[in-house]
């Protein structure tokens, strides 16, 4: 990560923190129906333009989980922490599984989207707590 | 259309060596190739070569001539960068360049310098071979990406982590008496499962080490061989490369490696062979899992058999079909740069009989399988005994 990070944004990305946190989160649908994250010009399943916002479903099952135990130095003081790929059906996201701890977290669990700062840095994070 | 003879092959101790530069790696590397080919430094005319993270590891972009430098070669040179498969990458441009008769004789290798970093370092470095805003900034580490593909792999297919640790106790055996590997020593499957946790499911004797080292090898043509008199009985008779989503998260698969699957299947091809004429092969197990993808990528098992051939004796140094007889990234180390240049290297020896391992391979057909980040890239080369 760049120092700059605090200052400048990286739009797409950031829009879609902020509409997280806002409880509006979204995701882009391509004319087929694919799924994607912004930021995005075209579809990057068949490359067609076009693309539309539609509201993310407001929970996802969680499909793979790891327990980090050596994190990277951003993460220093959150380790050890759980990191999920949680399926929403058109798209999955990847974030960090709170209010669980982390020897509890099972595959299939129903989870929702949240933005979350890190106990290392106070950067926002994506994460999901259970519903 | 000409073939591609591995001429010359060259390999640093694979280790920690904190303390030395990548360009004195790398000439240590290119030095051993240049002998061993018995090609003369002024008959190469390019490098191709390989390197990951030299910007953050030793502050140092535009590898490609500095390298060219500390090899001692006069001709243009140009850096590869494609994660772990980089020197993959390189490879293959060499091959398809000599194979278009642009060139006749081609220096390609990779360095990888890792330990001045230290592991927190390391940890932060190596995550950039994933996809930043959605992956990195989750905290997910590299380790932690190919736990979430073991966990998807255990649910899916089943398997234990008993069984990962018997790829690892496969590939220390294997490392036993190569000289240039970071681990010359055996390991029980107890041991490994009582390491310390990395990222669950996987322990650190699930992951390669961090290393330091480079590789390199001399292509040539057909007609240059011939003409040149050089003993070059390895010829890399087939390439191919595939590519994936970047982040596991935009993937059809999590436990499959459909990159590494269209490579095999573009380098089998080329080579006119199947998947069960090969006898044996070096794969990108940069973790124990890893290994698994690889042999089901490579059309040795199905989706979902590949976990237990390690435990069944099928793929040990004794079984059907060796896998990774130098050590593999786990026990011959993973000095990212250099890895795949290296697999290519360590086959080349295991094929025309000056591997220690050499007496383990019965056949002629040997393939190098190097995979980038989580499988969003590879290559597949094809190397066979032709004379």
């Amino acid at each position: 990560m760049s120092q700059n990070d605090d200052e400048v944004r990286d739009d797409g990305f950031d829009d879609f923190l902020d509409a997280i946190e806002d409880g509006e989160g979204f995701y882009l649908e391509c004319p087929d129906g694919h799924g994607s994250l912004p930021p995005r010009r075209v579809c990057p399943h068949c490359g067609q333009g076009d693309l539309s916002e539609v509201a993310l479903p407001e929970s996802g099952e969680i499909e793979t989980f790891t327990v980090v135990h050596v994190p990277a130095p951003e993460f220093a003081d959150d380790a050890p922490y759980a990191t999920a790929v949680v399926d929403f059906g058109p798209v999955r996201l990847t974030g960090q599984i709170l209010d669980v701890a982390p020897e509890e977290t099972e595959v299939g669990a129903t989870v929702t989207p949240v933005v979350a700062e890190t106990a290392t840095t106070g950067e926002r994070v994506l994460a999901f707590r259970p519903r | 259309m000409t073939a591609v003879r591995v001429a010359g092959v060259g390999l640093t101790h694979f280790g920690t060596h904190p303390d030395r530069t990548g360009r004195d790696l790398f000439a240590e590397a290119s030095q051993r190739a240049l002998a061993d080919a018995g090609v003369e430094r002024r008959a190469i005319e390019g490098l191709n070569y390989g390197n990951f993270m030299g910007e953050l590891a030793e502050h140092q972009g535009h590898q490609g001539p500095l390298m060219a430098e500390a090899a001692g070669i006069d001709a243009p040179a140009t850096r590869y960068e494609s994660a772990c498969a980089s020197s993959g990458v390189a490879l293959r441009e060499a091959v398809k360049d000599v194979r278009n008769g642009e060139s006749d004789v081609l220096l390609v290798g990779g360095a990888e310098r890792m330990n001045n970093l230290g592991t927190a370092g390391t940890t932060e470095a190596l995550a950039i071979a994933a996809d930043d805003l959605y992956e990195v900034r989750a905290g997910m580490t590299f380790p932690a990406a190919y736990a979430l593909m073991a966990r998807s792999y255990f649910e899916q297919y089943g398997g234990s982590r008993e069984d990962l640790a018997e790829i690892a106790v496969k590939n220390h055996a294997n490392a036993l008496d190569n000289e240039h590997a970071q681990f010359q020593r055996e390991i029980s499957v107890e041991e490994a499962l009582d390491s310390p946790m990395v990222a669950e499911p996987l322990g650190l004797f699930d992951a390669c080490p961090i290393t330091d080292g480079a590789s390199a090898v001399v292509l040539v043509s057909d007609e240059y061989a011939e003409k040149n008199d050089l003993d070059a009985p390895v010829a890399i008779t087939g390439t191919g490369q595939g590519g994936d989503k970047m982040a596991l998260q935009d993937r059809e698969f999590l436990a499959r490696t459909p990159a590494a699957e269209r490579a095999a299947e573009e380098a089998y091809a080329d080579a006119g062979i199947e998947a069960t004429d090969v006898a044996a092969a070096e794969v990108h197990d940069c973790f124990t899992i890893a290994e698994v993808l690889a042999l089901e990528a490579l059309g040795f098992y199905a989706p979902g058999e590949g976990i237990g051939a390690a435990a069944r004796g099928e793929t040990t140094r004794d079984g059907d079909l060796p896998i990774n007889l130098s050590g593999g990234l786990k026990a011959k180390g993973h000095p990212v740069g250099a890895t795949g240049t290296s697999q290519v290297a360590e086959m080349t020896r295991l094929l025309r009989g000056d591997h220690p391992n050499s007496d383990a391979v019965d056949g002629d057909v040997g393939v190098a399988h190097n995979a980038g980040g989580t499988v969003a890239s590879a290559t597949v080369h094809v190397l066979e005994v032709v004379s």
